[in-house]
């Protein structure tokens, strides 16, 4: 473990050092090619006058309403689509081909509809999670193994038990799936959405930046943008994620 | 539990507890109807020990599938205590050779689970469990999940689970398949003990060797589409090991019968209209 983190620490104090060098030897110019340095103190900056917090609070505040429009329209689709047949040849068949769509394409089409508003970037992030939300409870439903409800009949169990007792608990490890890969699209689809719309959150400051010229400005926000991510990845899901799967006997614990 | 046996054999009752009647299974192919099962027909009596032997693909499986009310026959019908079977019940509980413990419950989790169902109280099943666990031996890894559990125990949990509904009739389906010989010799005596102490069995396999070792009577199939080819009486005294001379005398005349061509096999009387 020590090891690992030393590795890592290393690792990123040579790749700042390598930064550092680029952008002190290197043929770029510093308005394109900021320095370390400089990227920390547009950090501080707009840390100090509020302005990234309030954009970070106000992206996330997006972040959980969409996302939870889209898990819970996600988890019907999904849950019926494996379940009835007729749902799954003209449902399915919709979501499916629609999850070939990158978010960003969802734009126009928003704008057109919506203007360059709140309900836009809404609906930019809702239909860039809700089919990557939908397929994964949808293949979790489906490849629930049929011997564990055969043994629950066998048990006794009627048609609801089986519901509440089988299949919920079965399909846990893949919803958990979904939702994670359902957060991590919508969190892409929302920062594509806020570089159009003008308003005080994370996607607006790095069209700020670039209309300012500002590259400090706009590494510093991108470093938020992965900060952000990761911690929800890690802390919230990762940590979820690994509880089940030990559990569920997916994995052997991390030795 | 109606009756307490002695301790390796019992007397017979003469009420059938399962009667299977002419069962017929067919299963759709892109080729067309495949016949699985060709009318099949035996009854177990109650307290009794029964083993399936056939050539694997002769559709014993699915007919261990139909009994347990999972799937349905295309013919003929299965009484279970009188009753026609139309569905899966907890009265024949059925172990499977394949993983079937829920890998989220702990062992005793899944030992509790259909006393749960029923609406059992926490005391209750807990008291329950931990005596069938013992049972099979497996109180002290009660804690466990299922994924740390050898092959052996699992199969031990799956027993303790199928017996905490108190079932009359319960059904192997090749319980022990993936398991090693000496984990397989021990689980030989388990079930007896457990058949002993009241539940009528019907187990499903193509070791027939286990069948004699198990079996009060062996039901030999023929290959696909099944049928009862021979019924083959075990009249040995108990426990039986599986490298005793007379075991493997019974078996050379199972196997015997498994080899010989179909010509007993015409089942009487063909198809009449029912």
């Amino acid at each position: 473990m020590v090891a690992r983190v030393a590795r890592a620490l290393v690792f990123y104090a040579a790749l700042v050092g390598v930064w550092q060098a680029l952008a002190v030897f290197g043929p770029w110019p510093s308005y394109l090619f900021p320095s370390p340095r400089s990227v920390l103190r547009s950090l501080w900056v707009d840390l100090q006058a509020g302005v990234l917090l309030e954009a970070t609070a106000m992206s996330l505040r997006r972040l959980a309403v969409g996302y939870l429009m889209a898990s819970g329209l996600g988890s019907v689709i999904g849950a019926a689509t494996a379940t009835w047949r007729w749902a799954r040849d003209t449902v399915g068949s919709l979501v499916l081909g629609l999850q070939s769509l990158p978010s960003i394409t969802w734009l126009p089409l928003a704008v057109l509809w919506f203007g360059l508003s709140e309900r836009a970037i809404m609906f930019v992030t809702v239909m860039g999670s809700l089919f990557a939300i939908s397929i994964s409870i949808r293949s979790g439903v489906e490849t629930v193994p049929p011997v564990l409800k055969r043994a629950a009949l066998t048990l006794g169990a009627r048609p609801w038990q089986l519901l509440l007792h089988v299949v919920l608990p079965a399909i846990i490890p893949s919803v958990m799936q979904g939702l994670k890969l359902g957060w991590s699209f919508a969190w892409r689809s929302l920062m594509a959405g806020e570089l159009l719309v003008v308003s005080m959150s994370l996607g607006h400051l790095l069209n700020v930046g670039r209309d300012l010229n500002d590259v400090s400005r706009v590494a510093a926000v991108m470093l938020v943008i992965v900060a952000v991510g990761i911690t929800v990845d890690r802390l919230l899901f990762g940590q979820a994620e690994r509880v089940v799967r030990e559990r569920w006997g997916l994995e052997e614990a991390a030795g | 539990m109606t009756e307490t046996g002695q301790h390796w054999s019992r007397s017979r009752s003469v009420d059938p507890i399962l009667a299977v009647e002419r069962v017929r299974k067919e299963f759709r192919s892109p080729r067309g109807a495949v016949a699985a099962l060709r009318d099949v027909t035996f009854t177990l009596a109650e307290g009794e020990f029964a083993c399936i032997v056939g050539p694997s693909g002769c559709g014993k499986s699915t007919l261990l599938s139909i009994v347990a009310g999972l799937e349905r026959p295309n013919g003929g019908r299965v009484l279970f205590a009188g009753r026609q079977v139309t569905g899966p019940g907890a009265e024949r509980a059925m172990v499977f050779q394949e993983p079937a413990l829920f890998p989220w419950l702990s062992v005793r989790g899944n030992v509790e689970f259909a006393l749960k169902l029923r609406g059992m109280g926490r005391g209750e099943r807990r008291e329950q469990a931990e005596r069938l666990l013992e049972l099979v031996g497996l109180l002290r890894f009660q804690g466990l999940h299922p994924h740390e559990l050898s092959g052996g125990m699992k199969q031990r949990a799956q027993l303790a689970r199928a017996l905490a509904v108190g079932s009359r009739l319960l059904l192997m389906d090749e319980p022990f398949g993936a398991l090693d010989a000496q984990t397989r010799e021990d689980l030989y005596e388990e079930v007896q003990r457990i058949w002993a102490a009241g539940t009528s069995v019907l187990l499903v396999t193509h070791d027939v060797r286990e069948a004699v070792v198990l079996a009060d009577r062996v039901l030999v199939m023929t290959p696909a589409p099944g049928s009862i080819k021979r019924e083959v009486p075990v009249p040995l005294p108990r426990p039986r090991r599986p490298d005793g001379h007379e075991v493997v005398d019974v078996a050379a005349e199972v196997r015997e019968a498994l080899r010989s061509e179909p010509v007993t096999a015409s089942v009487s009387g063909g198809r009449h209209g029912r």
